[in-house]
């Protein structure tokens, strides 16, 4: 149910365009209203989300501790697990955000009649680091599109990327790879039956979202051919806000352009702004430094606790205390005259 | 309540096949076996906390006051303003399931709410649903439901489903952490008077009293006799306990169960007879006598409020630093949260400085409390004690990383070398199950009762598994620890799956291996155990 309705929304998107650019010659519409609009909603959204979040202090530190503290001078700590002031924190976020340091730790536990097995597991970490380095590079990639004189690094990539020459135009290594990855993030969501209990439409929707935003761009350059002279003229008509729409540019173009918008807009309000909340994870973006350099709570700085003081306990159990002999502090009292 | 056989627990747990009907469809069964009993209504009362009443959690009506949804919303929206990860951990899961199969609960139920996913997800959905536009369009398509009565009762159950132990956080990708979930969703379920007794009581002891048990002043000090007693009988040396000392140097603090408790009092044999060995000028106190923080469970004003007793001591005993004694929620609480909460420490305290070898403690700066194995390694480590480690040749040693000083603290090194000191047969559990990845006990975070027991043994599951696997593959025949709830809980746990197995702190371990100048010849161990070969050597 969930799947299906995911895809259909997608299966939807495709007629939309068709409709609205094949039918009705929406160009203007589609090759520039929506995306600029979808682009300032990406904006606005994520620096709204990242205001919000900001909005709410981080009342303690809580750093998950991966590795050893750092105590004792004659103790090895785990600077990248268990960071003990902000460099070493950015060490972590770095291999947190680049390597996926925690995916890569992944566990399988299985049960043979009484006894739990535990295996290493990396699928999961190499399906995530496929399909997330490949976007990333195809994304840099299609900046050649939006500048002019192209910058020497995207033309660098663009030829390490399709650097074995296979086909005509040649064939990028991350379209591969980013099939492969998004193909098998998608399997693992259908067969694993944990992950398939605990996946919502809105789970499956950006995996077909991006599958259809990938085939479409494939689908352009190596089959349904489009001018590109042309698309670079409305691309680069975009970027510097001259925005025209030439003639003749493919239907499947629009599709592409139109599944990036839907992307960028919904981006911002769904899960997969964990692109910019895992900068935020109290839990790994803090050091652990927690008896050595003072946090400060915002709602109890200055607010002193309410609790059973010693003189009011030394008056509740005065008799016990004497009877046992344990010392009676007579500072209670001078307090109380005074 | 009968609790099923050793081979029968796990018959039906399954982690690779789900049921038919979606999660949102399903409610709890309160069997007995896999909850906590309600707070009783005079306890909730005296603790000034919201709609006491009898109630249990297998009724139908658990009378909630009229307007529970309104104050139930509006606690989250509290706790969404003062609370960034509880904001961020609603927004950002991916579900991924990298955290499925990493929780004991989970390993031990094959219940999938018990995935940490799921279990943030009975949370997410109503924040989705009550609170997005999205989610009150697409509904259950993007993950959103109301709030239901019936919603309550499914939090109840499965927020004390969890140990808040963290295993989950290691290995999300993004950190979130399942324990600060629970917490802050046991702290909303207590503003409707939603709660549990095994943790209130202790609570009421520990504000009322000065530590969770309830023991009186006069109290501890009988026990401690007692247990000076055994130790002169073993030892043939009488240490002393000084109480409530003004200007000592340093104020002692462990959880109370170690007063009392059996093995924890082994562990505080160690403790007294290390302290004596050095002539250290300390103090413990009757009032502050709880390092352990059953607020930690209940809210974090509670916490607090339990917890500030011990800077106050620290002051009027004037004390220059604070030794904190093996525990697990308490360290969490003293280190995470003590100096945020209390601090800045009390004027009369001064950076912990080791009066035997002049090492200065400067990671533990600002709060001035340090972990008795930080001061106990150190002396190790300097050759200030004379250890026999033959002593223990009568136990082949594992050691249990307790969550709370492991992924909270990040202490994993100090335990293990004052291990490698004081016996000679120390084996380390597999890999996957120990340090950051280590298992919960099963009964932390205040759900180590009795009526509790057949989900303790499920929760445990994963630790015995692992436990059993030494206990086969070495002969491992004891599991050292430095928690006193895992101390109170993993003795019943080893009955149950890995029998034949004890369990103590590391401490016991340092009192056995410690040779005290004037002291007798020793033939049994802190339990009165006989000491390897003292048996063969009496029958010659």
């Amino acid at each position: 149910m969930n799947v299906v309705a995911a895809l259909l929304a997608v299966i939807g998107m495709v007629i939309v365009v068709w409709l609205g650019v094949g039918v009705l010659k929406l160009y203007t519409l589609f090759g520039v209203v929506i995306p600029y609009a979808a682009f300032l909603t990406l904006v606005i959204g994520l620096i709204w989300r990242m205001v919000n979040w900001a909005k709410s202090p981080v009342p303690f530190k809580i750093t998950t501790t991966c590795g050893q503290q750092k105590s004792l001078p004659w103790i090895k700590h785990s600077r990248l697990e268990s960071p003990a002031n902000n460099f070493e924190v950015v060490l972590r976020m770095a291999l947190e955000v680049l390597a996926f340091r925690s995916l890569f730790r992944n566990l399988r536990a299985d049960l043979r009649g009484r006894k739990l097995y535990f295996g290493s597991s990396k699928w999961l970490w190499l399906g995530a680091i496929l399909f997330h380095w490949s976007f990333l590079i195809i994304l840099l990639r299609h900046m050649r599109l939006f500048s002019y004189p192209v910058p020497g690094f995207i033309q660098t990539l663009d030829a390490v990327d399709s650097f074995f020459h296979i086909g005509l135009p040649h064939l990028y290594l991350t379209d591969v790879a980013i099939l492969a990855g998004l193909t098998f993030l998608l399997l693992r969501r259908l067969v694993d039956a944990k992950v398939n209990y605990i996946s919502h439409a809105s789970d499956y929707f950006p995996l077909f979202l991006i599958l259809g935003l990938v085939t479409s761009g494939m689908l352009m350059r190596y089959f349904l051919r489009v001018d590109i002279a042309s698309v670079k003229e409305l691309t680069l008509g975009l970027a510097t806000l001259h925005p025209k729409v030439p003639k003749g540019i493919g239907v499947i173009f629009y599709v592409h352009v139109f599944f990036v918008s839907v992307l960028a807009a919904y981006f911002p309000f769904s899960k997969l702004v964990h692109m910019v909340g895992v900068f935020f994870s109290p839990t790994r973006n803090l050091p652990n430094d927690n008896r050595r350099v003072r946090h400060i709570n915002p709602w109890w700085e200055g607010v002193p606790p309410k609790f059973l003081t010693y003189c009011e306990w030394q008056e509740k159990f005065k008799e016990q205390l004497e009877s046992a002999g344990q010392p009676i502090d007579e500072d209670c009292y001078e307090k109380k005259e005074s | 309540m009968a609790l099923p056989k050793r081979d029968e627990l796990l018959k039906d747990v399954h982690y690779d096949r789900m049921p038919e009907k979606h999660w949102m469809d399903t409610k709890p069964e309160f069997r007995p076996g896999t909850y906590c009993y309600a707070g009783d209504p005079e306890v909730v009362k005296d603790l000034g906390l919201p709609n006491p009443r009898k109630w249990q959690p297998y009724d139908e009506d658990w009378k909630l006051p009229e307007n529970w949804k309104e104050i139930v919303l509006n606690a989250i929206r509290d706790r969404m303003d003062r609370f960034r990860s509880f904001k961020l951990f609603m927004d950002i899961c991916v579900r991924c399931g990298a955290c499925a199969d990493k929780c004991h609960f989970f390993l031990g139920t094959g219940d999938p709410k018990n995935m940490p996913v799921l279990r943030a997800e009975l949370l997410r959905s109503v924040v989705k649903g009550e609170f997005t536009r999205s989610g009150k369009i697409f509904g259950r398509l993007a993950g959103a439901r109301p709030l239901t009565y019936d919603v309550i009762k499914e939090w109840f159950y499965y927020y004390y489903q969890c140990t808040e132990c963290r295993r989950c956080s290691v290995f999300c990708p993004y950190g979130i952490d399942t324990a600060e979930i629970t917490i802050l969703a046991r702290e909303i379920l207590h503003e409707i008077g939603v709660n549990i007794d095994w943790i209130l009581k202790p609570v009421r002891f520990s504000a009322e009293i000065g530590n969770h048990i309830g023991l009186q002043p006069h109290t501890i000090q009988e026990n401690i006799e007692f247990l000076l007693d055994d130790i002169e009988e073993i030892t043939g040396v009488r240490p002393e306990v000084p109480i409530n000392k003004k200007g000592a140097e340093i104020l002692f603090v462990t959880p109370s169960a170690d007063f009392f408790a059996d093995p924890g009092i082994y562990t505080f044999m160690g403790y007294v007879l290390l302290f004596h060995y050095l002539g250290l000028d300390w103090t413990l106190s009757t009032y502050a006598s709880e390092g352990g923080n059953f607020g930690f469970f209940t809210s974090h004003e509670m916490m607090r409020k339990l917890h500030a007793k011990i800077y106050h001591e620290a002051e009027r005993l004037k004390v220059k630093w604070i030794l904190g004694g093996e525990c697990g929620h308490m360290w969490r609480v003293v280190h995470q949260y003590e100096d945020t909460m209390l601090g800045p420490a009390p004027k009369n305290l001064e950076v912990p400085k080791c009066p035997i070898t002049g090492t200065v403690f400067e990671h533990a700066k600002s709060t001035k409390i340090v972990h008795i194995c930080e001061f106990t390694a150190n002396l190790i480590a300097h050759g200030k004690l004379n250890l026999d480690p033959s002593r223990n040749d009568h136990l082949v040693v594992t050691f249990h990383d307790s969550c709370n000083t492991s992924r909270g603290m990040g202490i994993f090194e100090e335990p293990r070398f004052i291990l490698r000191n004081v016996c000679n047969n120390f084996y380390e559990m597999p890999e996957n199950t120990i340090r950051e990845k280590t298992f919960c006990c099963g009964s932390g975070s205040g759900l180590n009762t009795d009526e509790y027991m057949e989900m303790r043994m499920r929760g445990g599951f994963p630790r015995a598994n692992a436990v059993e696997y030494v206990h086969e593959k070495h002969g491992v025949n004891h599991l050292a620890c430095i928690c006193a709830i895992d101390r109170a809980v993993l003795p019943p746990l080893m009955n149950y799956w890995v029998p034949g197995v004890s369990v103590g702190g590391v401490h016991e371990l340092v009192g056995n291996a410690l040779v005290i100048p004037g002291e007798k010849k020793r033939t049994t161990d802190l339990r009165f155990q006989p000491l390897k070969g003292v048996e063969e050597e009496e029958n010659v």
